[in-house]
């Protein structure tokens, strides 16, 4: 009960919120229903009431029978779709708070911090100077180095940046495009472990003209990783299996399968003992785009392009209408003669194909060969890249951008301060942590307007009191 | 024994930032009356609620109890002060029995902190006796039907002594017989001394039950009536203008007969017949109302016509053309239009735009896509003339469509559904959650549609709507067809063939009721419990 209270609270600050944000048309909505007064909260009302349903937008009345009529988990979809300010805030937050940790773990800071009382300026600067100390080590990392001797080196870090970023771009696009038709998509990881078997065999085992050679290896790599997803979509659409629990034991079955082929003859390298693949041959490989210095592949080219592909896909296509009806509400996507279970299986196909360019982004762009730990844990980072990237097209892009940094500056962040690496995956998991909680980001910003914490804190408070009695 | 209270609300404004919702309400509910709050969805009959029950605080005004103000800072205070609610979403756990449910938020607890439900048991056991509830402490809430569960909520608030209820839009989710129980159990309440604040904008269960209507529009009280008072002139108060209740329609003109239904079954999941061998056809230029009391088989049968549901044995014959077994998209693509039930279920995307809600079983047809691109400009064109025609108020078709009104939402789904060539209409329960306004609006397009010459088939439990737009009647119970009746047929005579009478007894037993051999009780409305509790005979 206090659960479902506290869901019309969060429902009603949602829209107030909306109303009074920067949303001129929704002030127009007021203005032009100005002779109904009680419009705004008509519409709360009725939304919340109508008909036992499930409120389509956004609206949990879902708790009240007991069902989830909206597919996923609405609250899921809210973390999944809300605003990129939330997003915004989420970064800057954690990126504070990683401060303070590391300026925590400084001696300079723990030094000050006996005679804190005598001279405090000593100790806060200490904090300032090992915050931004390490950050600006990060941001020389993953960006721009000034030390470098010519412009070549001084950008190097952000194309660094840049080729980490690029699975994560395309298996972020993976998971917010699953997303958006409803379907927590966990399985990247498995997805880019069958891309790059696939891909790295025929980059290694077939001796193919230039071109061809390419063409079939990033071939293969999308085409092992729609399957693997599109599996997943057709278990989930013709058996009702959920698609978390099947992902989650996928990606199992692929990592394992990965481990079960680097032991065989046809996977292993000859006269190696390790789990190791011959190297792919130089025609099955992605072409450095810059040139030698760097490791920026044709992937990243890929990424862009396909980043593309989806918006247009979602947008502008009659395919992506059909996902995001299906995800938005399948049974009115049923009623509207969708076909849901070609629309699961079609989105999971595609959502492997995209974790699938990632696997052939590292076995042919930057591993150039096949080990158990192909995917690293880009699979996994790829859910918080969509996430952080609010499941839209270009926000995935963004967010793939900035964990690329994240993890191409952390090193230079170590070796330069001796900040240890596992501070970027703090930060990492408290943006996610924020993202998760946006009542919590826009509180400490101050984003609630008056009015609308007044009326959010008298509905908590009723769920509080009313327990059983409302 | 039974404390009695005089609650007053005075100049209560409520202002939402430019809003107003409730301007300067004054109600007076005398101890022990049905006091009825009647207004359209969005009048602000809920925020003055609200603000009685301690959930907003009033930006101005004040809420007397025996002529003492008060202050409630929440549910809580409301609670202690005798206030009880019945919201029309029930705030019950679904998993929970009935006495976990009423002791919630007031556990009493045994030694060692062990649940102690017996008194709560008790506590249920005499309120259930004493005005007939017949519920079972020790049941499942989410065992009971809808009707069930909203006693549940009565209780709950009559354990904790409310001298005050209110009940929000009670009868929006119960069937008629529903409806005829719970405004039987209101007189109980009443002569028990309990008053009762009713929220309602449906006139019938008002004039019924109410002692005093109080008319909101717009946040501001429009007037007081009497419960004598004619349905037009409560109609008219609430609109803020004249509002004919009756449909001007012509005759039918039936043309050819394009559409047949052969001794269709549905089997549901469990294995139950919830369509048994029902047989009907519907002529071009005519409306076939399908009556019933909610779940008798109406949802199945739509869903089945339309290719919604997977047992189905039979045939649908449209334009001599075998409907049964095709997908959803073919029906649509032979040129069946569609409303769904429950609009917000199955009939609207919220989150989409209006626009794109207007395509939604288009988008895939030119002029909105070539090949598997869409075309956003022609959405949103086709939205601004979909919106012009059927008076959707929105100020622009871009906005999503679940911050539309109810009555506007069910707009948007009808102009979908009308706004290309049809050779057969379904709608159901085409006004329901709808305000007056929009239902003559909707009204009118049905009938439209039928002179235009479409086979009509209306789905409806509001035996009103049924017999206002019917050329024919057919009559549904237990998922049988109980007979198809002319138009005229009297509302006595539907209400027991709801209750599974055949047509020639129905009409026999309405004979003899009206002789006064089968007289059920004394009831300000005596026609409205006959016509839609047949079952209580």
């Amino acid at each position: 009960m206090t659960e479902k209270h506290k869901h019309v609270a969060d429902n009603h600050s949602k829209k107030t919120a909306k109303s009074s944000g920067t949303d001129d048309s929704g002030n127009a909505t007021n203005a032009a229903d100005a002779p109904a007064p009680a419009e705004d909260t008509a519409a709360a009302v009725s939304l919340d009431t109508a008909g036992g349903a499930m409120g389509p937008s956004a609206v949990p009345v879902s708790a009240q029978s007991g069902t989830l009529p909206g597919g996923p988990d609405t609250l899921l979809r809210k973390i999944f779709t809300g605003s990129g300010m939330v997003s915004l805030l989420a970064v800057l937050l954690a990126l504070v708070l990683g401060g303070l940790l590391i300026a925590s773990t400084d001696e300079r800071v723990g030094a000050t911090a006996t005679y804190l009382f005598a001279r405090p300026t000593d100790f806060l600067l200490a904090v300032w100077n090992a915050a931004t100390g390490s950050y600006v080590a990060l941001f020389q990392g993953s960006v721009f180095n000034p030390r470098g001797n010519t412009a070549a080196a001084q950008f190097a870090p952000f194309m660094e940046t840049l080729t980490i970023a690029t699975p994560l771009i395309t298996a972020g696009l993976g998971v917010a495009l699953a997303f958006r038709a409803g379907l927590f998509n966990i399985g990247a990881q498995g997805q880019i472990i069958m891309a790059g078997i696939l891909a790295a065999w025929v980059g290694f085992a077939l001796h193919l003209p230039l071109g061809l050679h390419l063409l079939l290896v990033l071939a293969a790599g999308v085409i092992g990783g729609a399957i693997w997803g599109g599996l997943v979509g057709y278990l989930k659409a013709r058996t009702g299996a959920h698609e978390v629990i099947l992902t989650i034991m996928f990606n199992y079955i692929a990592l394992y399968f990965l481990r079960y082929l680097l032991n065989t003859p046809a996977f292993q390298r000859p006269g190696e003992t390790n789990p190791i693949s011959p190297i792919l041959d130089p025609t099955a490989v992605y072409p450095q785009i810059l040139g030698t210095q760097y490791r920026l592949h044709l992937g990243f080219i890929l990424a862009i392009a396909a980043t593309v592909l989806v918006w247009w896909l979602l947008n502008r296509s009659t395919i992506g209408f059909e996902f995001r009806a299906v995800g938005a509400n399948p049974k009115a996507a049923l009623t509207a003669g969708i076909n849901v279970p070609r629309a699961t299986i079609l989105v999971m196909a595609l959502a492997g194909a995209l974790a699938g360019m990632s696997g052939v982004a590292q076995v042919a762009g930057t591993e150039k060969v096949l080990t158990d730990g192909v995917a690293a844990t880009y699979g996994f980072d790829a859910i918080t890249v969509a996430l952080l990237g609010r499941s839209t097209p270009w926000g995935t892009f963004a967010a793939g951008l900035l964990f690329g940094a994240f993890r191409a500056g952390a090193v230079q962040m170590q070796i330069q301060t001796g900040t240890p690496i596992d501070i970027v995956l703090v930060v990492q998991s408290l943006i996610v942590l924020f993202i998760a909680a946006p009542p919590l980001v826009r509180a400490l910003f101050g984003l609630n307007p008056r009015r609308k914490k007044t009326a959010t804190a008298g509905k908590s408070t009723a769920a509080a009191i009313t327990g059983g009695a409302a | 024994m039974v404390r009695v209270l005089k609650l007053e609300l005075k100049g209560i404004t409520k202002r939402f930032g430019s809003l107003l919702a409730n301007d300067h309400i004054d109600v007076v509910v005398e101890p022990g009356q049905i006091h009825c709050l009647l207004g359209e969805n969005g009048a602000g009959k809920s925020t003055l609620m609200n603000v009685l029950y301690g959930l907003y605080e009033p930006t101005d005004g004040e809420i007397l109890i025996d002529g003492k103000p008060v202050t409630f800072r929440g549910p809580g205070d409301a609670m202690a002060a005798g206030i009880g609610m019945v919201h029309q979403h029930f705030m019950l756990v679904p998993v929970f029995t009935v006495a976990e449910n009423v002791a919630l938020g007031a556990e009493a607890t045994k030694a060692g902190g062990f649940l102690n439900l017996d008194d709560t048991r008790r506590k249920i056991k005499e309120i259930s006796d004493r005005y007939g509830f017949d519920v079972d402490p020790d049941a499942l809430v989410e065992d009971l039907p809808v009707g069930v569960q909203q006693r549940v909520e009565i209780i709950k608030a009559l354990v904790r002594d409310a001298k005050v209820l209110i009940l929000d839009e009670p009868t929006a989710v119960l069937t008629p017989q529903d409806t005829d129980e719970l405004l039987d159990i209101m007189r109980q309440l009443k002569s028990g001394g309990t008053s009762i604040v009713f929220i309602s904008h449906k006139l019938r269960e008002v004039k019924a039950v109410s002692d005093t209507i109080t008319v909101i529009r717009r946040g501001k009280v429009v007037g007081t009536a009497a419960p004598g008072a004619s349905t037009t002139e409560l109609a008219s108060m609430m609109v803020g203008r004249s509002v004919s209740l009756t449909l001007d329609k012509e005759p039918a003109r039936p043309q050819e007969t394009t559409f047949e239904v052969k001794d269709l079954t549905v089997i549901a999941p469990s294995g139950q017949h919830v369509v048994d061998g029902i047989s009907f056809d519907i002529a071009r230029g005519e409306i076939l109302a399908v009556a019933g009391v909610q779940g008798n088989g109406q949802t199945e049968l739509t869903e089945a016509i339309l290719g919604l549901q997977e047992r189905v044995h039979g045939s649908i014959l449209l334009d001599g053309k075998e409907l049964l077994g095709r997908s959803v998209k073919e029906v649509l693509q032979a040129g069946v239009g569609f409303v769904p039930e429950d609009r917000k279920v199955d009939g609207l995307i919220g989150t989409f735009s209006i626009a794109e809600n207007l395509v939604l079983d288009l988008y895939d047809q030119s002029p909105f896509a070539k090949g598997i691109g869409m075309s956003p400009a022609k959405v949103l064109e086709n939205a601004t003339s979909r919106i012009g025609e059927f008076d959707i108020r929105t100020p622009s078709g871009s906005l999503a469509a679940g911050t539309l009104s109810g009555g506007n939402q069910q707009k948007v789904v009808m102009a979908r559904e009308l706004s290309r060539p049809l050779r057969l209409f379904i709608a159901s329960q085409p006004t329901r959650g709808v305000d007056v306004g929009s239902i003559e609006f909707l009204h009118r397009r049905i009938v439209a549609e039928r002179d235009n010459g479409t086979p009509v088939m209306i789905v409806s439990t509001e035996l009103d709507e049924v017999m206002e737009l019917a050329d024919r009647i057919a009559v549904l119970y237990k998922g049988k067809l109980v007979g198809i009746v002319p138009a005229g047929t009297s509302r006595d005579v539907l209400g027991l063939m709801m209750a599974g009478l055949s047509p020639d007894d129905a009409a026999h037993a309405d004979r003899a009721h009206h002789d006064g051999s089968l007289d059920d009780g004394p009831s300000p409305e005596p026609s409205t419990s006959r016509a839609e509790g047949g079952d209580h005979d």
